[in-house]
C-alpha cells in the first residue's frame, strides 16, 4: 500500500501540471481583463500596468514564469488586493475555510452517520422516519435561505450568537455558519449511511453473526459499521467539493474571510494569480483528499485490491 | 510665472465641527442631559466591499476611499456637510488667472510617527501619485495641475510637475487653466499625502499596518482582508483634542440583505446601504434609523448610436425615452426617495440643470407623443422594435431592466430581450458596442462640478460608450473647460446639456441617493451629496 | 447451494424479467413511494398545463398591484413579487425549468457516470488509474470557476445549463459507481460468471449494472434534488436562467432576500420545491428496496 501511496503522489504531479495549464489559459481568455474599469485607463497607464505584472509577455512566457515561482511557493503579486501577495492572502483564508470546512464535514460525518445508523436499525419505525424525514429538510432547503434563517433567528431576534464576521476569532461566531454549512452534509451522510446499513445488516455474514447470538451492538460497532461506511466513504471527495462549493455562499452571507470569498472576488475581478492561487491550492487538497478516501476504502474494504 | 500677484486671498478658519459642538438628535438619547457620551467611542463602519488597498495613491473604489478620509488628510478637507474647508493648509491664496495655488501648511501638523508634516512631503506625494511606476488608476484626478497628464503617461519626469515647495510649510501648485473645482480634487485621495521615508522604505507594502505612517486623524492598527480595517485614533494628529472616536472598524459588507441582518443583530452602527426591494419593510420597522439623502449620481440607460436599430433614429430613441413612467420607476422599484430624471446633471454647485421639455408634461401626455414617434420611425404592432437590454449581474438593475422591459411591452409593443453579464464581462461587451443596444449605467460624480457629468459624452471619452458625437458638444465643453468666469462656464455648460437632452443619445432615470441604517446614538453623521465621511467628527452617545 | 450455483441463479433472475415486475410488485406495497409518485405525476401536469389557465403571463407587469400578498380579488392567487407579476404563474413557470434541468443534467450524469464508472472499477489497473486521474483533474477544478468560465464563454442558455451541470454531477456518479463495481467485482458470482467465459461487457452489463442500480436509483434521488439546487446556487450567483424566465432557485432565492416583508415569495416556491423533492426522494427510497437484488 506504502508503494501504492508514493505512486499516487508522483502520479499527481502530472495531474497538476494538466490543472495548472487548464486554469492559467481559460482565465486569461475570458472576455473582460482585470484592468477593466468604469473609466478605462489611458493606454500608457494600462501598458504600464501590465508590464508590471507581465501580462505583456507572450503568453507560454507567463506560464514558465508560473510555474518557476510555484517552484519557489510563490504564487505572485495579487491583481486586486494590491498590498498582498497571492501566498499571503491564501494563508490568511485558509485557515478560516480550513476551520470553517472542517468542523462542517466533522460535525456532518457525526451526526450523519449515527442518524444513519439509528434510521437502517429501526428500520420503518417513527425514529427512522423522523430521521429521514429531518434530512429530507435538510436537503430540500438550500443554505442560501437556511443561512438568512439562521441569522433572522439566533442572530436578529434571540441574539445569542453574531450575525456574521470573524470577531475577534471567538468559536462563536463559527457556530452560525459551520452549521449552515453542515446541514445539507448532514442530511446526505445520514441518508448514505442508512442505505448502506440496511444493506449490511441483511447481508450472510450479519445473519449468520445473529444467528449465533451476537448481541446486536456488538454487530454493529465490530461488523456492520465498517463494510457500511464504504459509501460514505466514497462520498467525502465529493463531500470535500461540496463543502469548498457552499462555503462559497456560506461565506459569503456571513462575512466569513476564507479562501471560497477570495475566489468568487477574485474570479469576478479577473485576479488571475488569485484565481489561480485558490484552483492550485484546492486541486492539491482534494487529490491528496482524493488519495487519503482512497486508502481508507481499501483499509475498510478487504476486498478492495491494490496492485 | 513667479510674477504672479496674489489678490484673492482666502482664508479659512479652523473648522468648527467636532466633538459635541451640534448635533441634529432632536431628541435625548441617553444619559442625563441625553447628549451624553458613551464611554466607549467606537465607531463600526459596514464598507459595502473590501478595498483593493489602502495606498491612497494605489487605491480603487469607494469603499478604499472611504478608510483614505479616515487616515490621511489632503491640503483641504470637507466639513460635514461636504463643503470644502481647510485640511494640512490652514490657508491658500489663489492668483489672479485661477492658475497658481500657494498652500500654507500648519506648522503643528504631524505624522502618525511624530515626523512634522511638510511642503516636501506633499512634493514628493503628488509626484509619487502621478508616477506611471506607482501604477495608480486615478491620475486623471491630478489632471489640472501643469505637465500632470504627460508625467502620468510617462513623457516628462515626475520632477517637471508643476509642484514646488517654497519653504517648509509653503507648496504652490500650478496649473494647465482655470479648474474651479481644483480646491475639491484636492480632498481626493490621489493628492493625499504619504509618508515619504516610509513610502520609500516599503514600496507596494507601504500600506500595511505596522508601515503605514498617516497624517490623519486615525491611524493603520489591524488589516485582515476580507474581515475588517481596525483603525484607532492618532494622538499626533494636529486636531486630535477634537477627536472623540478612538476606534474605528470597517467591515466588508457586500451583501445587502446580510447587511442588513448585521446592522440588525447590533454589529454595525452605519450600514453601507440597504437592500432596495425591503425599503417599505425598513421605513416600518426601522424609521429611526433610516437616513436618505440625495447622492451625486444618475442612472440612465444609454443607446448604441453606431449600429442599428439606434443608429441615426432620434425619434425612436425620443419614443422609449418618453414611454418610460420614471414616477413608477422612483416610487415602485427603486422606492427610496430617488429623483425622476429628465435631465443628465444631477444638483451639483453653482449649476442649473436642463430637462428634456416633456418633463413637464403628464404621462399620459408623454405616452402618446411616445406612440406617436415611435410609429415616425417606422414601427408598429405588426412590425414591433425588437431589441435587447444589457445590465450587469445586480439585483437592483435587475427589477429595473425588467420594468423598463414591461413598460414598453405595456405601452408601445416594443419586444424585449432581457441581458445580464457579470461586470467585466459587461465593461468588455459595452466597450465593442457590437452585441449592445441599449444598455444599463450609472455615474457618480468624481467631483461636486457639472464637469464630471458633461465630459462623460464627449466624443472619444473612455466613459462614452454610446459612440454619441456631437461637434455643437464637444465645443461647448472645450470652450468652458477653458473659461474663467464661472458664470459664463455654467451657461456653457447647460447649453451643453441642452444639446444631450435634444439628442437623447442616453435616456436618464433618476437622479441617485444615499440610504443607509444609522444608530440613533451616532452623533455627527451629516448627509452630504458625496456621501463623503469622516469619523472625526463623529461620537457615539450614552444608551 | 454453492457459490456458482447461486450465481447461476443471480444471472438467470437478471437476465429474465421476474426482477422487474418483483420491483413494481414491491414498489406497489410502498404506499410513501406510491404517493410520491403520483404528486411527481400532478406536478409535472400542473407545471405543464397549469400556466394555460391563467389570466396573467409570467412577465406581465400588474402596477396597479405590486407586492401584494396571496388574494381572490386581484386573481393573484400567489399574491406578486416587488414588480407586480403573477406568482402563481411564476411558480409553474419556474417549475417547468426546474424539472427539466433537474431530469436533463440527471439523464447526462446517469449515462455518462455509469459507463464510465463500471468500465474504470471493473477493469483497473492502468486504465482505471488514467480514468480517474481525468476525474480527478476535472474534480480539482473548482465547480464554480468552472461554470462562471462555461457561462461567461458561451453565454447563457437552457441547454448550457443542462450540460454544465451534468458534466459536473458525472463525476460523483462515476466515484460512486467505479467504487462499488471495485467491490462488485471480486464478489463470488462475478468470478464465478467469468470463470464460465462470460464476456466482459456482458458481465458488465449483466452482473454489475444490475447490481449497482439499487445504489444508482438512491443516488439519482439525491442527485435530481442536487441539480435543481446547483441550478438555485447559479441563480444565487445571478449565473441563472435569464429574466424574465424563472426557476424555483431564483423564485426560492428572490423570496429568501424578503422573507420578512413579503414571506409568501418565499413559502410558495420554497413549498413547491420542497414538495417535489421530498416525493422524488420517497420514490427513490421505494425504488431502492424494490430494485435490491439482495431484498428477495
Amino acid at each position: 500500500m506504502f508503494r501504492y501511496a508514493t505512486r499516487r503522489l508522483l502520479g499527481a504531479l502530472p495531474t497538476l501540471l494538466i490543472l495548472l495549464a487548464l486554469a492559467f489559459f481559460l482565465i486569461r481568455v475570458a472576455p473582460g481583463g482585470p484592468f477593466d474599469a468604469e473609466r478605462a485607463l489611458l493606454p500608457e497607464i494600462e501598458a504600464n500596468l501590465r508590464a508590471a505584472y507581465h501580462l505583456d509577455e507572450p503568453l507560454y512566457q507567463q506560464f514558465g514564469r508560473y510555474l518557476w515561482g510555484l517552484l519557489q511557493a510563490d504564487f505572485g503579486p495579487s491583481f486586486q488586493y494590491r498590498d498582498f501577495s497571492v501566498t499571503e492572502l491564501i494563508m490568511t483564508g485558509f485557515p478560516v475555510s480550513l476551520r470553517l470546512g472542517g468542523s462542517a464535514m466533522a460535525l456532518a460525518l457525526l451526526f450523519g452517520i449515527t442518524a444513519g445508523s439509528i434510521a437502517a436499525l429501526r428500520q420503518n419505525t417513527r425514529a427512522d422516519y423522523a430521521v429521514m424525514s429531518a434530512s429530507m429538510t435538510g436537503i430540500s432547503i438550500p443554505n442560501f435561505v437556511m443561512a438568512p434563517l439562521l441569522i433572522l433567528v439566533f442572530a436578529v431576534y434571540l441574539g445569542w450568537l453574531p450575525a456574521g464576521g470573524l470577531g475577534d476569532g471567538s468559536p462563536r461566531n463559527m457556530v452560525l455558519p459551520v452549521i449552515a454549512l453542515a446541514l445539507p452534509q448532514i442530511a446526505y451522510i445520514s441518508r448514505l449511511t442508512r442505505g448502506s446499513m440496511i444493506e449490511v445488516l441483511r447481508s450472510n455474514f450479519i445473519r449468520t453473526a445473529r444467528a449465533q447470538g451476537l448481541p446486536m451492538r456488538k454487530i454493529v460497532l465490530r461488523h456492520a459499521l465498517k463494510p457500511a461506511l464504504l459509501p460514505v466513504v466514497s462520498y467525502l471527495g465529493p463531500a470535500t467539493a461540496a463543502v469548498i462549493t457552499g462555503s462559497v455562499v456560506i461565506e459569503q452571507i456571513f462575512g466569513v474571510p476564507g479562501l471560497g470569498r477570495f475566489f468568487v472576488q477574485g474570479a469576478l475581478n479577473r485576479d488571475y494569480t488569485l484565481v489561480m492561487g485558490v484552483v492550485v491550492f484546492y486541486g492539491v487538497l482534494i487529490i491528496a483528499f482524493n488519495l487519503l478516501v482512497d486508502l481508507a476504502y481499501a483499509w475498510l474494504d478487504p476486498k478492495v485490491k491494490y496492485s | 510665472m513667479n510674477r504672479n500677484h496674489f489678490v484673492a486671498t482666502v482664508l479659512v478658519t479652523i473648522s468648527l465641527y467636532g466633538c459635541g459642538a451640534e448635533t441634529d438628535q432632536a431628541e435625548p438619547i441617553g444619559g442625563a442631559s441625553g447628549q451624553e457620551l458613551a464611554e466607549e467611542q467606537v465607531l463600526r463602519w459596514g464598507n459595502g466591499a473590501e478595498p483593493g488597498s489602502l495606498d491612497p495613491h494605489r487605491t480603487q473604489g469607494v469603499p478604499g476611499s472611504n478608510i483614505g478620509r479616515d487616515l490621511f488628510e489632503g491640503l483641504t478637507s470637507e466639513a460635514p456637510d461636504g463643503t470644502v474647508i481647510a485640511g494640512a493648509a490652514e490657508s491658500w491664496e489663489i492668483s489672479d488667472d485661477g492658475r497658481t495655488y500657494r498652500f500654507f501648511l500648519r506648522p503643528e501638523a504631524r505624522w502618525s510617527n511624530g515626523d512634522p508634516v511638510t511642503a516636501d512631503d506633499f512634493v514628493y506625494s503628488l509626484r509619487r501619485s502621478l508616477d506611471p511606476a506607482t501604477l495608480s488608476n486615478y491620475t486623471f484626478i491630478l489632471n489640472p495641475i501643469l505637465n500632470a497628464e504627460a508625467v502620468a503617461a510617462g513623457e516628462l519626469p515626475t520632477t517637471e510637475v508643476g509642484v514646488r515647495a517654497l519653504d517648509t510649510h509653503t507648496l504652490e501648485i500650478q496649473l494647465e487653466n482655470t479648474t474651479p473645482y481644483f480646491l475639491g480634487l484636492l480632498t481626493h485621495s490621489a493628492s493625499y499625502p504619504v509618508h515619504p521615508p516610509s513610502a520609500e522604505a516599503h514600496g507596494n507594502q507601504y500600506a500595511r499596518p505596522g508601515n503605514l505612517v498617516s497624517n490623519g486623524a486615525y491611524r493603520l492598527e489591524e488589516w485582515v482582508v476580507q474581515s475588517h480595517v481596525k483603525l484607532v485614533r492618532n494622538e499626533n494628529y494636529w486636531d486630535n483634542g477634537r477627536t472623540t472616536i478612538d476606534e474605528v472598524w470597517y467591515y466588508p459588507t457586500e451583501d445587502q440583505t446580510a447587511e442588513l441582518s448585521r446592522f440588525r443583530a447590533g454589529e454595525l452602527d452605519l450600514s453601507n446601504a440597504i437592500p432596495k426591494r425591503q425599503v417599505d419593510w425598513i421605513r416600518e420597522n426601522l424609521p429611526e434609523e433610516l437616513v436618505i439623502s440625495p447622492y451625486l449620481g444618475t442612472y440612465y440607460f444609454g443607446f448604441n448610436l453606431t449600429r442599428p436599430p439606434f443608429q441615426d433614429s432620434p425619434e425612436l430613441r425620443r419614443a422609449l425615452a418618453l414611454a418610460v413612467d420614471r414616477d413608477i420607476i422612483t416610487g415602485q422599484v427603486t422606492n427610496a426617495g430617488e429623483v425622476p430624471a429628465y435631465g443628465w446633471v444631477p444638483p451639483v454647485q453653482n449649476y442649473a440643470g436642463q430637462q428634456m421639455p416633456e418633463a413637464a408634461w403628464t404621462q399620459e401626455e408623454r405616452v402618446a407623443e411616445a406612440r406617436r414617434l415611435y410609429a415616425l420611425a417606422g414601427y408598429s404592432e405588426e412590425n414591433p422594435l425588437r431589441t435587447r437590454i444589457l445590465y450587469n449581474t445586480q439585483e437592483d438593475h435587475r427589477r429595473i431592466a425588467v420594468a423598463i422591459a414591461s413598460m414598453w411591452k405595456q405601452t408601445l409593443g416594443v419586444e424585449v430581450e432581457i441581458l445580464n453579464q457579470e461586470w467585466k464581462v459587461f465593461l468588455d461587451t459595452r466597450q465593442q458596442k457590437i452585441e449592445t443596444e441599449i444598455y444599463r449605467s450609472g455615474w457618480i460624480g468624481d467631483y461636486n462640478d457639472a464637469y464630471t457629468f458633461a465630459e462623460l459624452f464627449a466624443s472619444g471619452s473612455g466613459l462614452n460608450h454610446t459612440g454619441y458625437s456631437s461637434p455643437d458638444y464637444d465645443r461647448l465643453l472645450r470652450e468652458a473647460s477653458a473659461e474663467g468666469d464661472m458664470k459664463r462656464r455654467a451657461e456653457l455648460l447647460q447649453q451643453a446639456e441642452r444639446v444631450l437632452v435634444e439628442d437623447l443619445p442616453i435616456m436618464p432615470l433618476y437622479f441617485y441617493v444615499t440610504a443607509r441604517l444609522v444608530r440613533p446614538w451616532v452623533g455627527g453623521f451629516t448627509p452630504n451629496i458625496m456621501d463623503h465621511h469622516r469619523s472625526q467628527n463623529f461620537h457615539i452617545l450614552k444608551h | 447451494m454453492n457459490a456458482a450455483a447461486d450465481a447461476l441463479q443471480a444471472q438467470e433472475e437478471v437476465a429474465g424479467r421476474s426482477l422487474w415486475v418483483d420491483a413494481w410488485r414491491t414498489l406497489r406495497k410502498n404506499r410513501a413511494a406510491v404517493v410520491s409518485g403520483v404528486v411527481i405525476g400532478v406536478m409535472a401536469v400542473l407545471v405543464t398545463v397549469g400556466p394555460w389557465f391563467s389570466p396573467y403571463s409570467y412577465d406581465f407587469t400588474d402596477w396597479s398591484n405590486l407586492s401584494i400578498g396571496p388574494s381572490l380579488e386581484t386573481g393573484h392567487l400567489f399574491g406578486t413579487d416587488t414588480l407586480g407579476r403573477d406568482l402563481f404563474v411564476r411558480t409553474l413557470y419556474g417549475g417547468r425549468i426546474s424539472l427539466m434541468v433537474g431530469l436533463a443534467a440527471t439523464l447526462v450524469s446517469l449515462l455518462i457516470g455509469i459507463s464510465y464508472g463500471a468500465i474504470a472499477g471493473y477493469f483497473g489497473g492502468r486504465l482505471d488509474n488514467l480514468m480517474m486521474r481525468i476525474v480527478d483533474i476535472l474534480y480539482a477544478m473548482p465547480f464554480m470557476f468552472f461554470v462562471i468560465l462555461l457561462m461567461v464563454f458561451f453565454g447563457r442558455n437552457l441547454f448550457l445549463i443542462f450540460v454544465a451541470l451534468g458534466a459536473i454531477i458525472w463525476l460523483d456518479m462515476a466515484r460512486i459507481v467505479r467504487g462499488q463495481t471495485l467491490s462488485l467485482k471480486h464478489r463470488e458470482f462475478v468470478e464465478a460468471a467469468r470463470a464460465q467465459g462470460v464476456g466482459t461487457f456482458a458481465v458488465i452489463r449483466r452482473h454489475i449494472v444490475p447490481n449497482l442500480l439499487g445504489v444508482v436509483a438512491v443516488y439519482v434521488t439525491l442527485t435530481i434534488p442536487q441539480v435543481i439546487l446547483m441550478e438555485s446556487f447559479l441563480s444565487f450567483l445571478g449565473l441563472g436562467v435569464q429574466e424574465p424566465m424563472t426557476s424555483w432557485g431564483a423564485l426560492v432565492k428572490d423570496g429568501s432576500d424578503e422573507m420578512q416583508s413579503s414571506p409568501w415569495l418565499l413559502l410558495f416556491p420554497a413549498v413547491f420545491l420542497a414538495t417535489t423533492l421530498f416525493c422524488f426522494n420517497f420514490l427513490g427510497d421505494g425504488m431502492r428496496d424494490a430494485l435490491d437484488p439482495k431484498d428477495r
